[in-house]
């Protein structure tokens, strides 16, 4: 009868993935978080107020990590035993992991790699294993020889101890194949220890079983509750400003920095953008005209001088240029149109 | 602890030992025709080595140590991983062959590898010339490293190489490592061996007809990854000689994982790892389990403490209880007489073993052989089902007895003889009186064949008679009186005896294999948590994540998170919130519409605390919690932002999972 009802199951499982997935049009509303009227917060402002906000159950989730705590001498044991720990669960396991690492690994050699720092590669985990561990100077030519040489040292030598602290081995550095190939004989070696931990639902799958026997992994629930505060600090969300892409503030520093005529320039590209900006098919602005536009506004006085000011402003990303059909050059801000609504609006104040 | 490690050294020496055996066979064969194999177009041994990837480390480690020892040559192991390219393979196994030549004239004309090693390192810092290099490596050194070593030898030996993974090579870097081989396979005597993990179409999949032409290809197949398990049970579970045991639920999760799973030997002797480190770790009592000789030593060593753990042992309880009330008094209070019967109770569950263990070999060669096998056909179901609960009661076991009823009789006695053996061997000597009452079946079957055959005779020759008569009449008349005469008479006596020994066995099943959970102290030497062992090998994070946001309640206890199935609770954690909102929606998420959603949750709960006047500081707090949680589900793996509409997320997961 169980058999039967995890059949149903199943087939329910397989009729929502296609139900989820058989409709190309998806309805939602259109509202933007442009529309919302709403500044959006940068990464400082957003710290600061979840800083302010309360915790909820402290209490509990501080009797679930003690909980976790008193494992550890058991984890110690058994990567004696040449098991390696992998923690799943919800929430951040950072601060479950230094403890262990302050209660335990205090006077052992240890290395802790934050998988969530997006500039993490596996080249930087060996050299900080064959340098400081190992104390040997000196460039390999692939990490592939590394990881022999390290092999090597350790098999030759048994005094020779390293437990590794990976958190978030999941992550977007590390979860490519060759990294976890290099990570998991890294792991298979007897005098390594390695705890890891994962967060992404579907982390066992960058692992096959050949990996798998590599990391003789012992799993453990580890669920903690603990919000994801140093793991997202990386995670450019939509919600918050990116750096990467161009933002008001920046437009306005950008632009304060330049002379008068520049900032025209700017302004009468701007404005003639806002102008068509209900239609959808508006290449930007060409060339020809722009310069038209300018001579009569009194900002250039040459073809090459708004050209060298053109260049300028596409090494700050302000513009770009697009070759139309016609072979034309065409000019556009690549940045949204309230961004440029308010950017307008701030410099009318300042005028 | 150290008790532990030991055992742990024993298994896996025992372990290790058992593979190689039965690996050897397989490797004789091999090593065997590489000598046969010489000066052909290139010799080629492809291994169908099944899909258990993980185990064949060791088969060729064996192999090659075995073709090491037995005169030949010199052996190059490669792996799909080091060789993206053919620069690499190259490098790999020419620093390969040079190791092994080290390894085998370590000390004559040291100075000639050194310059050849050195050369290997040259050509590693001159990038630029590697093609150059690799090439005269292979050109004029490897022709040349073989006349000078083929001169020492007694014959030109081939030089091996193991391709580990067939599959995960790239097709090019094969073909033209086979293609640059075999044009000098004159000079050069190669030999190459596939290990293969699926079927050994995949040769002619990955090699076109022109490379594989230049093959001469030769199957060998080793044993299947089942019977190794069974052989392994065999060897690890079913002797005395490990006082350590596996529960009925236990062996059935790894069994379950080997066969459902893997197929790994490995991963199978690592959960009995396992099984071993947590018994011994988390049961105070498990210092006792031990060989038979150590046990009296250790049992009289126990503290105040551990005779308490003893005494609560819900299996002693259910002895205490049997006993007459001065011993309980006795057992319960005094000390050095719970220790004495722990001894003796311990000693009589190391017989019980024995004599489980020869009495389970004896019901297996009977159960085995019934059609349809309604006790399973390998000795571990077997094992499994006597351990679970009682055998004899199960419906399995009846209709097996029914089906052993009707047996004929030259197999009868064929398992007969052979559980006479099994007994006669088994060390225990309880046994002489069993064996010698089956001996004497045997003896009754023997006599019974003789008067069989001469009943034969008898029949043979009114089967003449009958051939004399030609009358139908007759014919149908003396058939009918035959029949009749027949019947009753011969097959009584046969089948008395059938019934009489089949009872037997059935009244031996009763006595012996009596599952190990009604046994007095047995958790001592039987570890039967499944379900920790579950946990830490076949986790299911997305299970615990799933449950962690859909009901918090389980691992916060607090009474607030407590709510019925499917309504979101609005005192529960963000993330929590922000994930049952997700789940209502289909593929694309709006996440102002989400944003929405979330503080009219949140707001409501709130309200009853919050002003409405400071209502543009909490906007901004539950804003700035919203994006929180909605980037802890990004990084989780639930969404990923999506560029098909603006502001929109897409779902990655489907349904309530």
């Amino acid at each position: 009868l169980a058999k039967k009802a995890k059949e149903q199951k199943m087939g329910n499982l397989v009729e929502e993935y296609f139900e989820a997935h058989s409709s190309s049009k998806v309805l939602t509303s259109d509202r933007t978080l442009q529309k919302l009227r709403k500044r959006r917060l940068t990464q400082q402002t957003l710290r600061d107020l979840l800083k302010n906000a309360p915790v909820a159950y402290a209490a509990e989730i501080r009797d679930l990590n003690q909980q976790h705590e008193s494992l550890f001498s058991k984890w110690m044991l058994q990567l004696h035993l040449g098991f390696n720990i992998v923690l799943y669960g919800l929430g951040s396991k950072r601060d479950l992991l230094e403890k262990f690492r302050t209660s335990l690994l205090q006077d052992s050699v240890h290395l802790v790699v934050n998988g969530y720092f997006p500039s993490i590669t596996v080249r930087s985990i060996l050299n900080s294993i064959t340098e400081e561990v190992l104390d040997h100077i000196g460039t390999f030519r692939s990490p592939l020889d590394q990881l022999e040489f390290i092999t090597k040292r350790f098999k030759e030598d048994s005094s020779l101890e390293l437990y590794v602290l990976i958190h978030n081995l999941d992550s977007q550095m590390l979860r490519g194949e060759r990294s976890q190939q290099i990570l998991a004989q890294l792991s298979s070696l007897p005098s390594i220890y390695l705890i890891a931990s994962i967060d992404h639902i579907n982390a066992p799958l960058m692992w096959d079983q050949a990996k798998l026997s590599l990391y003789n992994w012992l799993w453990y629930e580890t669920t903690t509750f603990n919000p994801y505060v140093e793991e997202t600090s990386y995670e450019n969300s939509l919600l918050v400003q990116q750096t990467g892409s161009l933002a008001l503030s920046s437009l306005m520093h950008v632009l304060h920095s330049l002379t008068l005529n520049a900032r025209g320039i700017f302004r009468l590209l701007a404005q003639h953008q806002l102008e068509k900006k209900d239609n959808p098919s508006y290449p930007g602005l060409s060339f020809q005209d722009f310069y038209q536009q300018c001579r009569e506004a009194f900002l250039v006085n040459s073809d090459l001088t708004l050209r060298a000011q053109l260049t300028e402003f596409r090494d700050h990303k302000l513009i770009r240029t697009k070759r139309g059909a016609d072979g034309v050059e065409y000019l556009l801000i690549p940045v949204d149109d309230s961004t440029l609504t308010d950017f307008l609006e701030k410099e009318d104040e300042d005028v | 602890q150290q008790i532990q490690e030991d055992l742990n050294k024993q298994l896996l020496e025992n372990l290790v030992s058992f593979l190689s055996r039965s690996h050897s066979n397989f490797q004789e064969k091999t090593t065997e025709w590489t000598c046969r194999m010489k000066f052909r177009e290139i010799p080629t041994a492809a291994l169908v080595l099944g899909v258990n990837v993980t185990d064949h480390d060791l088969t060729f480690r064996g192999l090659s140590d075995v073709l090491q020892d037995n005169i030949t040559p010199y052996v190059a192991l490669l792996e799909a991983k080091d060789c993206p390219g053919t620069k690499n393979l190259m490098q790999k196994l020419m620093g390969q062959l040079m190791n092994c030549d080290i390894d085998v004239d370590s000390l004559e004309d040291e100075d000639c590898v050194q310059v050849s090693r050195n050369k290997i390192r040259c050509s590693m810092s001159s990038l630029i010339s590697w093609y150059e290099s690799v090439k005269k490596k292979t050109d004029s050194e490897t022709p040349s490293k073989k006349r000078n070593s083929s001169s020492r030898h007694w014959q030109s030996p081939p030089i091996v190489v193991i391709f580990k993974d067939m599959e995960s090579f790239t097709t090019k870097v094969l073909q033209e490592f086979i293609v640059i081989s075999s044009q000098h396979i004159h000079e050069l005597p190669l030999v190459l061996i596939f290990g293969i993990a699926t079927s050994p179409m995949i040769i002619h999949r990955l090699l076109p007809h022109s490379v594989s032409s230049l093959l001469c290809i030769e199957l060998f197949q080793s044993l299947s990854c089942k019977e190794h398990l069974s052989t392994i049970i065999d060897k690890l579970l079913l002797t005395s000689q490990f006082p350590f045991k596996l529960g009925e639920k236990v062996l059935q999760v790894l069994i379950n994982i080997f066969l459902y799973h893997d197929f790994s030997v490995q991963n199978f002797i690592k959960g009995f790892q396992l099984c071993i480190v947590e018994h011994f770790y988390s049961q105070p009592l498990s210092v006792l389990c031990c060989q038979v000789e150590d046990i009296k030593k250790r049992a009289y060593s126990l503290s105040h403490d551990q005779c308490e753990n003893i005494r609560r042992l819900p299996s002693f309880r259910r002895h205490v209880e049997k006993q007459e009330s001065g011993k309980q008094v006795a057992l319960l209070t005094n000390d050095s007489f719970l220790k004495e019967e722990t001894v003796k109770l311990l000693e009589d569950l190391h017989v019980y073993h024995e004599n489980y263990v020869s009495i389970l070999r004896c019901l297996h060669v009977f159960t085995s052989s019934l059609p349809k096998y309604p006790l399973g056909k390998q000795i571990r179901e077997l094992h499994c089902a006597c351990l679970e609960n009682r055998v004899w009661e199960t419906e399995e076991y009846e209709s097996s007895l029914q089906l052993a009823r009707m047996l004929n009789k030259t197999d009868l006695v064929n398992m007969l003889q052979q559980c006479v053996e099994i007994l006669m061997s088994s060390s225990g000597r309880e046994f002489d009186k069993t064996a010698e009452k089956l001996k004497e079946f045997l003896t009754q079957f023997q006599n019974l064949e003789a008067e069989a055959s001469q009943e034969q005779d008898v029949s043979v020759s009114s089967q003449k008679e009958l051939q004399k008569k030609t009358d139908l009449y007759h014919l149908q008349k003396t058939l009918l009186e035959l029949k009749e005469s027949r019947r009753p008479k011969k097959l009584t006596k046969f089948e008395m005896l059938r019934f009489e020994v089949v009872d037997y066995i059935d009244s031996l099943v009763r006595k012996y294999l009596v599952p190990a959970e009604d046994r007095t102290l047995h958790e001592i030497v039987y570890f039967n948590t499944a379900n920790v062992l579950r946990g830490h090998l076949n986790a299911a994070p997305r299970t615990a994540l799933h449950t962690a946001l859909n009901n918090p309640h389980w691992y916060l206890k607090n009474q607030a998170l407590k709510c019925d199935g499917g309504g979101i609770s609005n005192k529960a954690p963000d993330i929590c919130i922000v994930y049952k909102l997700h789940l209502e929606c289909g593929r694309l998420i709006n996440l102002v519409d989400w944003l929405e959603a979330f503080s009219t949750v949140v707001m409501a709960a709130e309200e009853p605390n919050a002003d409405a006047a400071s209502s543009d500081q909490v906007d901004d707090t539950i804003h700035a919690r919203f994006i929180r949680a909605v980037s802890e589900l990004e990084l989780l793996g639930f969404i990923k932002p999506s560029k098909q509409k603006t502001d929109h997320v897409a779902r990655l997961t489907w349904g309530g999972c």
